[in-house]
């Protein structure tokens, strides 16, 4: 099996797999960062959402071999002290219920305030239509959206 | 408000993450870092635990001031973790920030462990309290004895015990050492605090996991990882009650990744061991690619068929014949001659999946001494218990840890893959194994919320009251046409039996192999809709406003008994009117609002509690949907957390949104024609309503429990706000299938 060297949370990581395993598994079974989350496999959901230089994927697509020099960002690497506006926020508003979406959330939406630092409720709403929430926490991920969107402005850590 | 020389103590307090290895003064160790108060850890105690306070399972508290509680019941997302611990913490007289969650395994001591019927808030509320409040007197004694003063003169606050003539004080820990020598009191001569007295209880909690939830740690059933853990799959027959005749088995073994892939039978019986072909693999992915390149001649004969596209013609044709009467009360048809009006409208819901967003799966571990197991299930001790019945294996031989689910909605109530777990597990050579189901299994294998129809007859007399009701009930049988299947029958006294004189119900049953089970609020969840949407129906025959014309069919306050079974609840109709006229107080249901736009009132009682609903929407002349807003009220007595329970009810109608709006399962010659989100959809954030109101009516009776009294009011609540925007009457779910479209749209 050949071996990738990905940049992983700005870390170098190797990762011995076929070349058409998805980053997802890579993620979760090799390096053991289960944060990023399995749905659907199809890139329906979004739960398995992961940053490659910045860019929202789905990592459940992403084939390993694909990925090449692009930084992985995931949600352990979001904030090194995990303390990032967003994470905050959804523990301000209490967000989860189950949780198992969240992450995936979280990472599209650290994506969406870097373009647009602050969203109206249609461009969060849209930023995030793909990423599905079946518990129904929705409101809650819209108000958090806004006070982390917020507390970037007034000089937060992004 | 914490001890300063607690070096524990003030960890918790930092809402940041600390690594915390080894404590000073103490010889604890915290395993793993903190991500902030509340978060579960296990406080390991390494020397003399004598010294440690554990007056009951529910409580343990350290010399050094660690306070941990234990959370009893299974997690998925409806957020025990955090009430239940709540009620210990109130008694015991402690703030949440200063607690550690840990989770109980399946164990014999601290009542039932079960995610299901809205049963964990009632269950343990007077059991957790008085463990509370046991410790906290025996804590109390501690002081006592140690300051050599009347137990009567001392008061507790905040994880203190104190004195306050002398103005002494001390820190739980400080006298967790003393009180573990004490006799645990009878229960009869501890006090609990009153109603008004809370200040735990009924505030807002964050959820104990959120920290672990937003940075990615590991949770989730499918995250588990055990040493020298092999990861597994299971192709099961597409065609319910299908067989493997051969496999490709061979092939699969040679592909890379692969150590062995073998046939399991299967128990013959279908919520026991299903047969499948099993492959095990050195990661998923592996697994999950070599599952795609089987080859398996499966025995689909059970399917033929078996298409649910028959249904609603045989449906139609069986409600034309009799059918078998459940119930009569007085003479229908004599009521229907007399009428003022009379209609008829034929209501339909699809079969459902739960669709939790962790896929089902299981990790177990077969050792000499039994199968220990890291589950997700709601139940784990049916669990246990099927698989003890299922693969002969002693109950006791079978250990069960919870962790938390990725969702559950009654999903989890049905332990299949804890039985593929195991069985797996005993063929890996005492390797541990994690079962992850792919979405697409997911949805071919469920339990599903079974579909149905109702043909109903209804009539309102001169004075526009509702007078009688024939209601002939289509449902489904499993291998079987004399009994409803799993949660599709219907109970004699549903709405509005009880509140009228001539009422009928009678019942066909169609015969099918689609597996049925327990989805949030069973048979609740689907007949609210027809109920409630059928008396809005003859509340607009009879031209009356229709949250009048519910307060009248309620009556008198006054509380109206049931059938005697076992889920049997006396309906109490004032409790019913004050959550009805506040929803209408709270929404403006009075006022006008322009066309297109519009408001429905519905309500139902289940699970003890008592909930109505007023939606605003919008429909655009072209059918688009808008939810404007949803006002919950909602009665459940007296509220233990504050966010959680919102929380629950914003999810209950998003959750109901989805299923009415989006969401059906059909079958094909025996198989589930839906496989991922692009055919069986989620609600997305863009449909959202733009606001949902939620008022608690916080009676002074015990709690009952939040997780599913909310959700069966949702899709008749949105349905008949439809009607009001359109004078379209939705009589068949999901929502896609009718064009709510009023004006001719523009080219």
């Amino acid at each position: 099996m050949p071996a990738y060297t990905l940049t992983v949370n700005g870390q170098p990581r190797s990762v011995d797999v076929p070349a058409d395993t998805p980053l997802l598994w890579a993620l979760r079974d090799q390096l053991d960062l289960v944060g990023t989350k399995y749905g659907c496999g199809m890139g329906l959901c979004g739960a398995c959402t992961v940053h490659l230089d910045g860019v929202p994927v789905r990592s459940c697509l992403t084939p390993v071999a694909t990925v090449g020099k692009m930084a992985v960002t995931t949600i352990e690497g979001l904030d090194p002290a995990g303390k990032h506006p967003l994470q905050q926020a959804w523990c301000d508003h209490d967000v989860p219920q189950c949780g198992y979406c969240q992450a995936g959330q979280i990472m599209t939406t650290a994506a969406l305030l870097k373009s647009t630092p602050a969203p109206t409720d249609e461009e969060i709403d849209g930023a995030l239509a793909g990423n599905l929430c079946r518990c129904g926490t929705y409101l809650r991920i819209r108000a958090a959206v806004k006070s982390a969107a917020s507390a970037l402005q007034a000089g937060g850590t992004a | 408000m914490k001890p300063k020389t607690n070096p524990v103590a003030a960890v918790y307090d930092r809402r940041d993450f600390l690594r915390v290895s080894a404590l000073a003064g103490g010889g604890f160790a915290l395993s793993l870092a903190l991500p902030g108060p509340g978060w579960a850890q296990t406080a390991q105690a390494l020397d003399d635990t004598a010294k440690v306070f554990t007056p009951s399972p529910f409580i343990k508290i350290t010399p050094e001031g660690i306070i941990t509680l234990l959370a009893p019941n299974p997690e998925t997302g409806q957020g025990v973790r955090t009430s239940l611990p709540m009620m210990v913490a109130e008694e015991l007289d402690v703030d949440m920030s200063a607690v550690v969650v840990e989770q109980a395994s399946l164990r014999a001591d601290v009542g039932g462990q079960f995610a299901a019927g809205s049963g964990s808030t009632p269950g343990n509320f007077m059991r957790l309290r008085r463990a509370g409040a046991t410790a906290r007197a025996m804590l109390v004694e501690a002081a006592a004895q140690t300051w050599n003063v009347p137990a009567g003169e001392l008061r507790t606050d905040k994880g203190r015990v104190i004195h306050e003539a002398t103005g002494r004080s001390l820190a739980y820990g400080e006298l967790a050492t003393k009180a573990a020598t004490l006799p645990i009191p009878d229960e009869k001569t501890i006090r609990l605090k009153r109603n008004g007295q809370f200040r735990v209880m009924g505030s807002r909690v964050g959820g104990v996991d959120n920290p672990a939830i937003v940075t990615g740690q590991r949770l989730f059933g499918i995250d588990q990882k055990l040493p020298g853990m092999v990861y597994a799959a299971y192709e099961k027959c597409p065609v319910f009650g299908g067989k493997v005749v051969s496999a490709n088995v061979d092939r699969i073994k040679a592909l890379p990744g692969v150590l062995d892939c073998f046939v399991i039978e299967g128990s013959g019986n279908p919520s026991g061991l299903l047969p499948g072909v099993a492959i095990i693999a050195g990661s998923t992915w592996a697994a999950f690619s070599a599952k795609r390149q089987l080859q398996i001649v499966w025995d689909e004969s059970a399917g033929t068929n078996h298409t649910s596209g028959i249904y609603a013609a045989k449906a139609a044709e069986l409600a034309r014949k009799q059918g078998a009467n459940l119930r009569t009360d007085g003479d229908v048809e004599a009521a229907f001659a007399s009428a003022a009006k009379v209609i008829e409208g034929a209501y339909a819901y699809p079969y459902l999946n739960h669709a939790t967003l962790e896929p089902q799966g299981c990790t177990a571990w077969a050792k000499d001494d039994g199968i220990e197991f890291w589950t997700t299930s709601q139940s784990p001790e049916w669990g246990r218990e099927l698989i003890a019945k299922t693969l002969s294996i002693p109950p006791e031989k079978l250990k069960m840890n919870l962790v938390r689910g990725g969702g559950g909605f009654g999903r989890r109530l049905s332990n299949d893959y804890m039985v593929e777990a195991a069985a797996l597990a005993l063929r890996t050579g005492g390797k541990p194994v994690k079962l992850t189901w792919t979405r697409e299994d997911d949805m071919r294998h469920c339990f599903y919320r079974p579909g149905g129809f109702h043909f109903l007859k209804g009539a309102v007399d001169a004075q526009g009251r509702l007078s009688a009701w024939h209601n002939h009930f289509v449902t489904f049988g499993h291998w079987s046409a004399r009994n409803p299947a799993n949660c599709a029958g219907i109970r004699t006294d549903e709405l509005p039996a009880r509140f009228i004189a001539n009422y009928k119900l009678d019942q066909s049953i169609m015969h099918t192999i689609v597996p049925t089970g327990l989805m949030r609020a069973p048979g609740a969840n689907a007949l609210a809709f027809v109920m409630q949407s059928f008396i809005d129906e003859l509340a607009h025959a009879a031209g009356r406003d229709p949250v009048e014309f519910r307060l009248e069919l309620l009556g008198e306050d006054r509380v109206v008994p049931c059938n005697p079974d076992p889920f049997g609840e006396p309906y109490n109709t004032g409790r019913m009117k004050t959550v009805l006229r506040r929803a209408a107080a709270e929404s403006s249901w009075s006022e006008p609002l322009p066309k297109g736009e519009g408001r429905g009132v519905a309500f139902h009682f289940c699970h003890s509690g008592y909930v109505a609903m007023v939606a605003h929407v919008a429909v655009a002349k072209d059918g688009g949907l808008r939810v404007r807003q949803v006002t919950a009220v909602v009665d459940v007595g007296p509220i233990i957390n504050l966010s959680g329970a919102e929380n629950q009810v914003e999810g209950a109608i998003i959750d109901g949104l989805s299923a009415l709006w989006l969401q059906e399962m059909t079958y094909d010659s025996g198989r589930a024609v839906q496989s991922n989100f692009h055919d069986y959809p989620l609600l997305r954030i863009n449909d959202a309503p733009a606001s949902i109101k939620v008022h608690f009516i916080q009676s002074d009776i015990p709690p009952t429990g939040l997780g599913e009294p909310p959700y069966p009011v949702v899709p008749p609540v949105i349905c008949n706000a439809i009607f009001a925007a359109t004078g379209k009457r939705i009589r068949q779910l999901p929502l896609v299938k009718s064009d709510l479209s009023w004006a001719p749209r523009r080219s």
